[in-house]
């Protein structure tokens, strides 16, 4: 009993809890290209999931296909227990922030955010209330009269947020909400998005190809590729414990290297590399037959750089010369070079001042690379 | 250092120049419009203003001049206003206008009716369709106009193509009388303008954000409903422009009656056409025609005055 899990903010992991939106084996072909390959998808209420992938990966056809834009070509949709896959999007309890927020240029901010209510025939008067709230919610009561080509590119994607909420749909789809913003303006929105979401407590459904994004907002990111799901889990599940080299390599960036599986222990691993000639101790134990050929993934900031040898014997740690420096500010990347091509890339927080003006690593310098043997990621695929 | 300060003075007269130069080449660029414009629109206008206010004499030109010299430099200036005045108290003038107005507000509406559709479908079909689709809609003006008005005479002729179809198959026993109607009139009149109708249409909706209706229809609108709130609204502009370019010239359409409407249909350009031809009384035909023009100009002008106002407001 002490092991219990909360799992009001992780409800995918109660085996109990039945998923909100259940996307079962879909596909959707247009012609020959096949742009959504039988997908399987379960999202719980009060999530913000988001789905992640470089352009042409399926992920906005997907998105689509839960706003009812576009109708599967086979497989089915079904939201909160009732089957969605061939409802027209005007008859759907979900509603939709566009990439270019579509906002209508002839009408006004308030008739905008009211257009969903005036649909359902809701007295003028309670239309009237609710618009007022969703706008002092999103601050821009004072806004009201005006025409979307009145209001600034922040402005309109509240607007918008505003609009697709008013309906209290169970479902919100995010399509790039912060594409169009400025970086600045970009962080700060993600979490007044955040906020919104945990104050209203509706399911989000976010597309973006911007990692970071996915990252900082989603409870769950499933990363996409060429129409299938790589992986679905936490930002940190992928992050630190990605499935495969692609996901590795989509999320934050990773040094990878081919090696072989040599020991094969109920605790460890232990794969050999032969560019750079290096062992890597792995602590993690994997069911996998010794002698086969691994990739081993490893992160840029999990990497120790020091001008002394860490005494080690060619385990979990490799000898090479700067040939980059990379100065951040906060922390600096350094491109080693090991033997003649192989570059590796470490980030490096900056924690002291450097001395005299000389960078405590400076170009050409031999350096030693050291890391832990929890640091590092054996994948097989 | 003379060298220097007269070299910079050089530089100095030499940018002048260029300056001035492309200052009157803008003024040039814009000068050749409005040249042509005040050629070709403005003076033949005044010309015709002129004439409406002499009187009709056998002569030739067939009108008192309006500037005379009399005597020893004494000028003389002749202004008759008895042309409008004829317009407004013989009713055949206004019956005619209203007609003519008439035909061609149920011209337009008939051609919106046909020509909204039809844009919409362009613009919603495929790349190659499109360019096509297109295609067919100019392709009737590679034949002469005049020629695809004959045709139609031999389409609805008494004894024409389509009365003959309806007789042979058995529908009718003997031919519909559609030669020499307003039906005959509309047939030509919409089979002729609604190509101004749907270019423009198609201009405006090419450029139209199709996101918007899925916004609409997110937000719960049913495909009538978006229609009439989004798609409608955002098409105006189109619909204002193919409606004018429609309405302005089926006003004044003379051919079309005259060939399709035989006597029996009533319309400003016919009037002209007698008042030039058979009366030759060329100041009320003048003031006819300037009569037509206020009539077709004041409404409009209005009508860009309050947009204007609006667009300010907001």
């Amino acid at each position: 009993m002490s092991q219990s899990i909360d799992y009001n903010d992780r409800p995918w992991l109660d085996p109990d809890a039945e998923p909100f939106i259940k996307v079962q084996s879909v596909s959707k072909h247009f012609g020959d290209f096949t742009a959504v390959d039988s997908v399987d998808l379960e999202i719980y209420k009060g999530e913000l999931f988001c789905l992640l992938g470089g352009s042409g990966c399926g992920k906005t056809t997907l998105l689509r296909m839960l706003a009812g834009f576009e109708t599967p070509s086979s497989g089915s949709i079904v939201i909160d227990g009732v089957n969605m896959t061939d409802v027209p999007p005007y008859e759907r309890p979900v509603n939709m922030m566009f990439q270019s927020y579509a906002l209508f240029p002839h009408m006004t901010v308030e008739s905008n955010v009211g257009y969903g209510l005036r649909r359902d025939g809701i007295a003028k008067s309670e239309i009237d209330q609710r618009v007022e709230d969703m706008l002092t919610m999103v601050e821009l009561s004072q806004f009201r009269k005006r025409k979307p080509h009145q209001l600034s590119g922040g402005q309109k994607q509240r607007v918008a947020l505003a609009r697709a909420l008013i309906k209290q749909p169970k479902m919100l789809l995010l399509d790039e909400p912060l594409a169009a913003l400025d970086k600045r303006l970009r962080v700060q929105t993600q979490y007044e998005l955040m906020n919104i979401q945990e104050k209203l407590g509706v399911t989000f459904v976010v597309v973006t190809h911007d990692q970071e994004e996915a990252m900082t907002l989603s409870t769950r990111i499933a990363v996409m590729d060429v129409g299938r799901f790589q992986q679905i889990g936490t930002p940190t599940e992928i992050y630190e414990f990605p499935s495969s080299r692609l996901v590795a390599t989509f999320i934050g960036n990773a040094n990878m290297f081919e090696g072989r599986v040599i020991e094969n222990g109920t605790d460890h691993v232990i794969v050999e590399s032969k560019d750079p000639a290096c062992n890597f101790y792995i602590d993690h134990g994997m069911s996998i037959v010794e002698g086969s050929k691994v990739w081993v993934a490893l992160r840029p900031e999990k990497i120790k750089i020091t001008k002394q040898s860490p005494g080690d014997d060619g385990t979990n740690s490799i000898k090479g010369s700067v040939s980059d420096i990379g100065y951040l500010g906060g922390t600096s990347t350094y491109r080693v070079m090991i033997g003649d091509e192989r570059i590796v890339e470490i980030t490096s927080p900056n924690l002291n001042r450097p001395k005299d003006g000389n960078p405590p690593i400076d170009w050409d310098e031999e350096v030693y690379l050291s890391w832990e043997p929890s640091s590092s990621v054996v994948l097989t695929k | 250092m003379r060298e220097a300060v007269e070299s910079s003075a050089q530089n100095r007269l030499l940018r002048r120049m260029s300056h001035l130069l492309q200052r009157n080449w803008r003024s040039l660029v814009l000068f050749i419009p409005f040249f042509w414009l005040l050629l070709f629109f403005l003076a033949p206008f005044f010309i015709v203003l002129k004439i409406s206010l002499a009187e009709a004499i056998i002569a030739s030109p067939p009108f008192t001049p309006m500037i005379e010299w009399v005597d020893e430099g004494i000028m003389h200036i002749r202004v008759v206003v008895d042309n409008y005045a004829y317009l407004w108290e013989d009713d055949l003038y206004a019956k005619t206008y209203l007609n003519s107005l008439k035909i061609s507000s149920i011209s337009t509406i008939l051609c919106l009716l046909i020509g909204y559709p039809m844009a919409y479908a362009i613009v919603r079909s495929s790349h190659t369709t499109k360019h096509i689709l297109l295609m067919l809609v100019i392709l009737p003006f590679w034949t002469s106009f005049l020629l695809r008005v004959y045709a139609w005479m031999g389409l609805l002729a008494d004894q024409g193509t389509i009365n003959n179809l309806l007789i042979a198959i058995g529908i009718v026993d003997e031919p519909i009388r559609m030669l020499y109607t307003p039906f005959a009139v509309y047939v030509g009149i919409v089979y002729t303008y609604v190509p101004f109708m749907i270019l423009p249409l198609y201009a405006n909706m090419e450029k139209l954000d199709w996101t918007l209706l899925e916004a609409a229809a997110d937000l719960g609108a049913k495909p009538m409903t978006t229609f009439f709130t989004v798609t409608l609204p955002m098409t105006m502009p189109g619909i204002i422009a193919g409606s004018l370019l429609v309405f302005i010239p089926a006003t004044g359409e003379y051919v079309i009656p005259d060939l399709l409407g035989g006597g029996n249909v009533l319309m400003i350009g016919r009037i002209l056409y007698n008042e030039f031809n058979a009366n030759i009384d060329w100041p009320v035909a003048s003031a006819v025609a300037i009569a037509l023009l206020l009539l077709l100009v004041i409404p409009m002008m209005l009508y860009q005055h309050i947009q204007a106002r609006q667009v300010e407001a907001e």
